[in-house]
């Protein structure tokens, strides 16, 4: 695959490269225009005193979240976090070592709010928010994915992406937003979804769905939509609705419901589980875009919650849901609320309620690709570590053929595909490719080892990541799929259950 | 006003005087006192507003790093590992987690060692701890070295020092090394030592012996306790107040609100 940069090299075995200063200084994705900043109730353009606005916001959100206060106070500079970050052993730019990272806005904060970096700023590392400050902050907080990984290896937990949110909204707050989360949050505001696809063209697109079900396996399944009284509302990001692979995995979950005799429906009014709230650091725009949930599931009566294969979405539903938009009493106790779909799919599998021909997958060699915001920010199960353990259980149920990359980059280490936290837009292709980088290098010696010709994954977002990212190492873009497109193609349907 | 003082209150400054005069206490014991003194406020004060800031400040979301424990006990433990062990340091780099803990736990022996300066008599097992604390400076200077180095040499680590962390190593490696040279080469009068700080303790200024590597030895403790509150000391304190690792996973069990925030 051609490019303008440079792809980085998978070599034989894992290096952390030497700092490169600058490498990445041109990167930065688009900037929100009024159309885009506005609806989410940021102002349109910079505004004329962002120094002083940036520095009250940034005080606002010292005394609101205990983590940033913390974590601004509390790094010592060990360095045990500088080589766990794919967009630094992607990129070489220093400023990608999460604590470098974290520093853009440290040096800030012991400048205006520390007694040291008051009046002793060279010796601390202090400085003045200057429009150059600000340059990085909107530059090297969107290269980083909020993933998370930089948190399990720093002996204080510090989590990078507390800091890349808070850099956000700072951001967003002075008129400084990201045109491509921005433009999605606005989308879910007017439309309800993040593609912005009207509920006709969502009723068609699943009519045309249940024709190619019924095409290739003669059985009725339904992609029922506003269904009152159905027992399960499914609430999946939007992608699986027609994006490749992801609607092989919808396709999936509509099996398993059928052949578990659920009776589940979609809501054209909640058509969407992903919450870019999230990514911009603001917790107001990510409850609003999730009361939409509560209020499709009040409205449709449903008893149970359940939420697709996504990442970030899963984290917002497991770990927010129940504080901004529960309490979830109006749900059926007997169900954690909400629920994986993979949580449910390994609950009738425990049951018995399903059979599986695993032949049907015998083309494939599988490895797993965990991703961050279930990983690292959220559980499945009952157990610490089920969200390794269940979406492992659904392939092994479903096909003969898997082996896991290295233990350093899955489960809790699990590298990023590099496209999260808001960086799945083009205008990043760059930072995109080079930060997948660990992870291709991984799956490049599974690949070796063991022959591996799919790599399964349960996020949307890493789906597309890797669709547009695996050409540039020289791999099929079609390697990627859904865990429920394996479960739905060895699931035997209309047997006796 | 009679012109001078009666007879009275002219024998009791005398005898005031004299006994002052008997003590013979320096100008340097007063100063360090002094500025002890301070330092213990500092120290206290400072130290004491931060954590009541932390623990002011909301923590409005569920943020543990997972997987975590899903239980209270469980997330003691977990804090106990990382206080304890190091656990996340250690999963990251086996060098930084080797200095760093042959560092801290050198610290703590050490402190623990000079509590026979505040307690009379000196409860049993800090006398016990006597001889294993020797090890602890070396423990101490070992860890301390290996970091500086690591900070010097590895490119990553060089990036994200500011003067302050080399300093700050300066400082504590004073520290360590002019204790180790009291105890190996320049002897101080330990028992005045001792009685100068129960002394501090009772709000008594006594007699300081005035050995120079003492004076540089205190000092430096000084410096470091009035620091600790402005500095990335504030670690030890910010680690029990993490998000990410004193919260128990357990969201859907039990609804968090900014009212149990935990
Ligand atoms: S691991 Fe934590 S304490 Fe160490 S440099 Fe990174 S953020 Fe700072
Ligand atoms: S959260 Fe992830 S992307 Fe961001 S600095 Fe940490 S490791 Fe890098």
């Amino acid at each position: 695959m051609k490019a303008e940069f440079d792809i980085p090299v998978i070599t034989h075995y894992p290096q952390t490269p030497a700092i490169q200063v600058d490498a990445m200084v041109h990167s930065q994705p688009f900037v929100a225009k009024p159309d885009h900043q506005e609806p989410l109730g940021f102002p349109g353009e910079l505004v004329e005193d962002w120094h002083d606005k940036a520095i009250d916001k940034m005080g606002e959100l010292l005394g609101k979240y205990r983590s940033l206060q913390v974590f601004m106070d509390a790094c010592v500079k060990c360095g045990a976090c500088t080589d766990k970050c794919h967009y630094y052993l992607g990129t070489a730019d220093p400023k990608n070592m999460p604590v470098a990272r974290q520093d853009l806005m440290r040096k800030v904060y012991r400048r205006y709010f520390t007694f040291a970096g008051k009046h002793f700023p060279k010796l601390v590392g202090a400085a003045d928010l200057t429009e150059e400050v600000l340059d990085d902050w909107y530059k090297y907080y969107h290269q980083c994915s909020e993933c998370r990984r930089c948190s399990v290896y720093c002996p204080y937990g510090i989590d990078t992406a507390e800091i890349t949110m808070a850099g956000r909204e700072i951001l967003a707050s002075v008129g400084i937003g990201q045109k491509y989360s921005n433009e999605i949050i606005g989308k879910v505001f007017k439309i309800g979804n993040n593609l912005g696809l009207p509920e006709p063209a969502l009723l068609d697109t699943l009519e045309g769905l249940e024709e190619e079900v019924k095409e290739d396996t003669d059985v009725d399944v339904r992609f029922p939509v506003d269904q009152k009284g159905a027992d399960v509302l499914l609430v999946t990001p939007s992608a699986d609705f027609f994006a490749e692979p992801h609607v092989d995995g919808l396709i999936g979950y509509a099996k398993v419901f059928h052949q578990a005799g659920i009776s589940w429906t979609l809501s054209s009014h909640a058509s969407e589980a992903a919450n870019f709230g999230l990514f911009i650091g603001s917790q107001g725009n990510m409850q609003r875009v999730a009361m939409r949930i509560r209020e499709a599931a009040l409205e449709l009566g449903v008893k149970r919650i359940v939420v697709g294969e996504c990442g970030h979405a899963w984290r917002v539903a497991y770990s927010y849901w129940n504080t901004l938009i529960g309490p979830f009493d109006f749900l059926d106790p007997d169900y954690p609320a909400p629920q994986h779909i993979c949580e449910s799919t390994y609950d009738l599998i425990q049951q018995g309620a399903l059979k599986f021909n695993k032949e049907e997958n015998d083309d494939k060699v599988v490895t797993f690709h965990d991703s961050c915001n279930v990983s690292r920010a959220s559980r499945m199960g009952t157990m610490p570590g089920g969200q390794f353990v269940i979406p492992r259980a659904l392939i092994k149920a479903s096909c003969n053929h898997f082996f896991d990359m290295r233990q350093e980059t899955i489960h809790e280490g699990t590298f990023c595909c590099g496209g999260g936290g808001g960086l799945l837009t083009d205008d990043l292709v760059e930072l995109r490719v080079k930060g997948a980088l660990p992870r291709m290098q991984a799956l490049h010696e599974v690949i070796e080892e063991h022959e591996v010709t799919h790599m399964a994954a349960i996020c949307a977002i890493c789906k597309s990541q890797f669709t547009k990212v695996l050409p540039y190492y020289d791999l099929g873009m079609d390697m990627i799929i859904s865990v429920h497109q394996l479960v739905g193609d060895a699931l035997e349907l209309g047997v006796e259950r | 006003m009679p012109a001078y003082p009666s007879p009275r209150v002219a024998s009791k400054i005398y005898v005031l005087v004299s006994r002052l005069k008997g003590v013979a206490v320096s100008v340097v014991s007063y100063l360090y006192a002094a500025l002890f003194y301070l330092a213990t406020a500092i120290l206290i004060v400072g130290v004491g507003r931060r954590i009541l800031l932390y623990s002011r400040t909301p923590a409005p979301l569920k943020i543990p790093t997972t997987p975590a424990p899903t239980t209270t006990p469980g997330v003691v433990a977990r804090m106990f590992r990382e206080v304890v062990f190091f656990e996340s340091l250690f999963k990251s780099n086996k060098w930084t987690w080797l200095f760093g803990w042959a560092f801290h736990f050198g610290l703590l022996l050490a402190l623990l060692r000079h509590l026979r300066y505040f307690t009379d008599p000196v409860w049993s097992w800090v006398a016990f701890i006597q001889s294993a604390g020797v090890y602890a400076g070396y423990a101490m200077v070992f860890g301390l070295v290996g970091l500086w180095i690591r900070r010097l040499a590895v490119d990553r680590v060089r990036y994200i020092s500011a003067p302050s962390d080399h300093l700050m190593l300066a400082l504590i490696l004073g520290i360590a090394g002019s204790g180790l040279l009291m105890k190996f080469v320049w002897h101080t009068d330990v028992v005045a030592l001792k009685t100068y700080m129960l002394g501090l303790m009772s709000l008594q200024i006594k007699q300081l012996p005035s050995d120079p590597m003492l004076l540089i030895h205190l000092a430096l403790v000084i410096c470091l306790m009035i620091i600790f509150p402005i500095s990335k000391l504030l670690h030890a304190p910010g680690l029990f107040f993490s998000p990410t690792r004193n919260q128990a996973d357990n969201p859907r069990e039990r609804r968090h609100m900014p009212s149990n925030a935990g």
